[in-house]
């Protein structure tokens, strides 16, 4: 069977487009930056009738210049796009059979962003997102691989082979290789993006790495945030003695090298004496006491009605909780047959350590918020109408602070995501042969001087994934700095 | 001043016992002191053999006296082994147990002997210091200038083109961890797949004789993550004081647009970047240890990815020390220097 090209049969002439369109983009780009710098803005011209007008000519040339080969570039490459959805498979390349294999991702994200557009006026700080272009390229891309991440995982439907089984003779091939014995010519008949040093389909382990970084990555900064608000806000609000002890404690977290803790933390050795089981039962704890505190604070007026609610939510997380650190094979194994779920253990000691080295962090932010916004006039009208401590807390300071915690919140997720690739990339806690990124980075690099392939797709797509979330997060701060 | 400095110094130093102590506990737990004994007396013996082995090496006394040690507050172990060879922590080879000092702990100077490198722990801290020193001073010579360059162009014309070109830049590269931009710059620059043979892959000859071809990656790749948070953090400072009242006064004067910024912003606006720029070293630290393993650079990094994949006990201790100080210095650093150049700020 032939091997797909980059572009198939439609780039012998869309290729030479976009060179030129690239080319003229480029130029058009450098010629606006030099009108921009050595051109002033206005310069006055005398008019016929004696008065003076500003002129702005040769900008205004240039953004047109920009803004139209711009278009042009965009247009040629989503022809690309529609190109692979609308041919036969293989007519436009690997980028066409790839824009198939995307199908589902690219139908919810048009679905997400028509109807959000829809209805952005109704949907507060998300809905004004899309006022923002910085901001919807973020969220653009963020949800590319979120969907990708839960069609992939949950349905199965994007990865083209198993992300671990190996197919003899396709070791270390270039991309676009067909299989040895497929016979139809159709999507699975080639490795898209080809073979590893393990001969595995690198298109296949790129799409399920997505799901263990969606999986872990917005989890663990979840709770890192529920560690850092429980801890912070207390701090921050009542300072003294208390305030003392924790911001040491997460200074003294912060100094630590990453990379020394993740190495001390994560070796199967330290896993084996239970010390990442007894962490998580620590710091699992902490999205528990958040829930019951704010709910207790909130109905303490009215216990009967409070007292029901707390109950219930506490059982129910508890039992996740119990479920969660109870692990088989670990020193904390108690649950028996009420155990609901088991995670890899190799993926709750990462869990855990990423966890553990956010939280110091968002502790100091909040704490820096909650000691800004405590001197507040509605903090004091809170005071004299007698609430308590903790009801100040969660239901004044906290809604308040809102806006920089999900900035940071975006922000965070990223880092996250960059902490699992460093983890991977060492080789440390997941399974060697796990498809995340991080891991196909590191089992990529050997050979990258000669096949640079296996190790290049991972790492464009973590690179895209964490621009995105840092693109979203600097939409969202534009925007709520609006108010 | 002085009382600052001198209780800053103070939480140092007992953060910095609080955390050696950490590392030395984690280093100690059962199954890492297995794996010690299992690499150095043979992986197949049996847990008596092993216990006997820690037993003759001082191994199996309480954590607490055993770190005493290792500072040098309490005396060095001697014990009898059954052999009858008489083995001490201050008994170097080549030494009777009479002549050994009775005290060797840090306080000593004496940094311990490390296991995988065969070598003492304070000659192979300093070896990979010397050679991360030259990595990290030609990152800092690319960095910093660039990093404010950029920070500067960008945040003097909040808005323009210019701005917006140069901001998109800065996300792209604080986006780009380390891993990622060195294995898409070897990828790109050395591979015999895309065909540009620029530069080496491998910065393992720079540890002798640094040249443009092996020292150019490894350098940009730990410059372009720092650059563009630097750069951010300079275009907002630059940003907020180019709005200032002195600004728009200096203009109004009529003078022109580059002597404003540089005589009259520049100076104000390099305060903030300063004190990201000394608290990005903890940061550079992480991208050292990813860079020097990437490129194979045997540097301070690389040996601390060796000592613990081997848990060398106590050059994971010395190279615990040397980091935790890298980064409590800077902070401490950081908080003067602010001081001193924003006249503004007093410490109490």
């Amino acid at each position: 069977m032939e091997p797909l090209t980059w572009t198939g049969p439609i780039g012998t002439w869309l290729d030479p487009l976009l060179g030129v369109a690239a080319g003229l983009f480029g130029l058009s780009v450098l010629a606006s930056l030099l009108v921009g710098m050595f051109i002033p803005a206005s310069g006055p011209l005398p008019q016929p009738d004696g008065t003076v007008r500003l002129s702005q000519r040769p900008r205004r040339w240039a953004v047109l210049a920009v803004r139209l080969t711009g278009a042009l570039l965009l247009l040629l490459l989503l022809g690309y796009l529609l190109a692979g959805l609308l041919l036969p498979y293989g007519e436009a390349g690997i980028v066409g059979a790839i824009s198939r294999r995307f199908l589902p991702v690219w139908i919810a994200l048009a679905l997400t962003f028509a109807l959000s557009f829809l209805f952005r006026r109704r949907l507060g700080l998300y809905g004004r997102l899309f006022d923002s272009t910085v901001g919807m390229i973020g969220f653009g891309l963020v949800m590319f691989w979120v969907y990708t991440a839960l069609f992939a995982g949950l349905f199965g439907w994007i990865a083209t082979h198993e992300p671990l089984t190996a197919i003899s003779g396709l070791k270390n091939k270039p991309p676009g290789v067909p299989l040895p014995h497929a016979e139809v010519w159709g999507p699975g008949a080639h490795y898209l993006l080809g073979g590893d040093n393990l001969a595995r389909d690198v298109f296949s382990r790129m799409v399920m790495g997505s799901w263990t970084v969606i999986q872990i990555a917005p989890l663990a900064t979840l709770f890192a945030f529920m560690v850092g608000i429980v801890l912070g806000l207390p701090a921050g609000y009542r300072g003294g003695r208390l305030d003392v002890a924790l911001s040491f404690i997460a200074n003294l977290i912060l100094a630590f090298p990453v990379i020394l803790l993740f190495y001390l933390l994560v070796t199967p050795e330290i896993v084996e004496t239970g010390l990442p089981s007894y962490m998580a039962a620590g710091l699992f704890l902490f999205p528990i006491l958040f829930a019951a505190v704010l709910l207790w604070s909130r109905f303490r007026t009215d216990p009967k009605r409070g007292a029901i609610l707390v109950a219930a939510v506490v059982a129910g997380l508890g039992w996740l909780y119990l479920s969660l650190i109870s692990q088989r094979g670990t020193p904390l194994d108690f649950m028996g047959r009420f155990d609901l779920f088991d995670i890899p253990s190799g993926v709750l000691v990462v869990f855990v350590s990423v966890v553990f080295v956010n939280s110091p962090t968002v502790f100091r932010i909040v704490r820096g918020l909650t000691m800004d916004i405590k001197t507040r006039d509605y903090v004091a009208a809170a005071q004299t109408r007698g609430e308590r401590p903790w009801y100040i807390m969660l239901w004044e300071i906290l809604p308040n602070a809102r806006g920089p915690l999900i900035v940071d919140f975006c922000l965070r997720i990223g880092y996250t995501t960059i902490l699992l690739g460093a983890l991977g990339f060492f080789g440390l806690g997941l399974p060697p042969d796990s498809p995340d990124w991080g891991s196909t980075i590191n089992a990529g690099r050997q050979l990258l001087s000669i096949f640079p392939h296996p190790a290049l797709v991972p790492a464009v797509a973590l690179l895209t994934l964490v621009l995105g979330l840092n693109l979203l997060a600097d939409g969202l701060r534009e925007e709520s700095l609006k108010d | 001043m002085t009382v600052f400095i001198l209780r800053r110094t103070l939480t140092m130093l007992v953060t910095a016992f609080c955390l050696t102590f950490i590392v030395f506990w984690l280093t100690n737990l059962a199954p890492n002191l297995e794996k010690v004994a299992k690499s150095e007396a043979g992986s197949r013996i049996t847990d008596a053999e092993v216990e006997s082995w820690l037993e003759k090496n001082g191994y199996a006394e309480p954590i607490l006296l055993r770190y005493g040690q290792w500072l040098g507050v309490l005396p060095g172990w001697v014990i009898e082994g059954s052999d009858g060879i008489t083995r001490g922590r201050c008994i170097q080879p080549g030494m009777t147990p009479e002549q050994a000092p009775r005290y060797c702990g840090i306080l000593q100077g004496d940094w311990g002997y490390s296991r995988v490198f065969r070598m003492e722990v304070a000659d192979v801290v300093a070896r990979g210091l010397a050679l991360t020193g030259k990595l990290m001073f030609w990152v800092l010579v690319v960095m910093v200038p660039g990093a404010l360059v950029i920070g500067v162009l960008a945040g003097m014309r909040e808005g323009s083109r210019l701005d917006r070109a140069l901001s998109a830049g800065s996300i792209l590269t604080t986006a780009t961890p380390e891993y990622v931009s060195g294995v898409v710059f070897i990828a790109v620059f050395t591979s015999s797949a895309v065909g540009l043979r620029w530069f080496n892959g491998s910065a393992t000859s720079a540890m002798e004789d640094a040249t443009f071809a092996n020292f150019t990656l490894p350098v940009m790749t730990i410059a372009l993550y720092g650059m563009g948070y630097i750069a951010r953090m300079t275009r907002a400072s630059m940003a907020e004081v180019m709005t200032a009242q002195y600004i728009r006064t200096a203009r109004l004067k009529g003078v022109s647009f580059p002597k404003v910024v540089l005589k009259h912003a520049l100076r104000n606006a390099l305060i903030a970047p300063f004190t990201v720029i000394m608290l990005q070293f903890p940061w550079l630290l992480t991208g050292v240890v990813i860079v020097e393993s990437l490129f194979n650079y045997k540097g301070f990094g690389w040996t601390l990815v060796e000592a613990s994949s081997n848990n060398d006990i106590d050059l994971l201790l010395g190279i615990s020390v040397v980091a935790v100080f890298v980064v409590l210095v800077t902070q401490l650093v950081s908080d003067i220097g602010y001081a001193l150049l924003n006249p503004r700020i007093r410490l109490s």
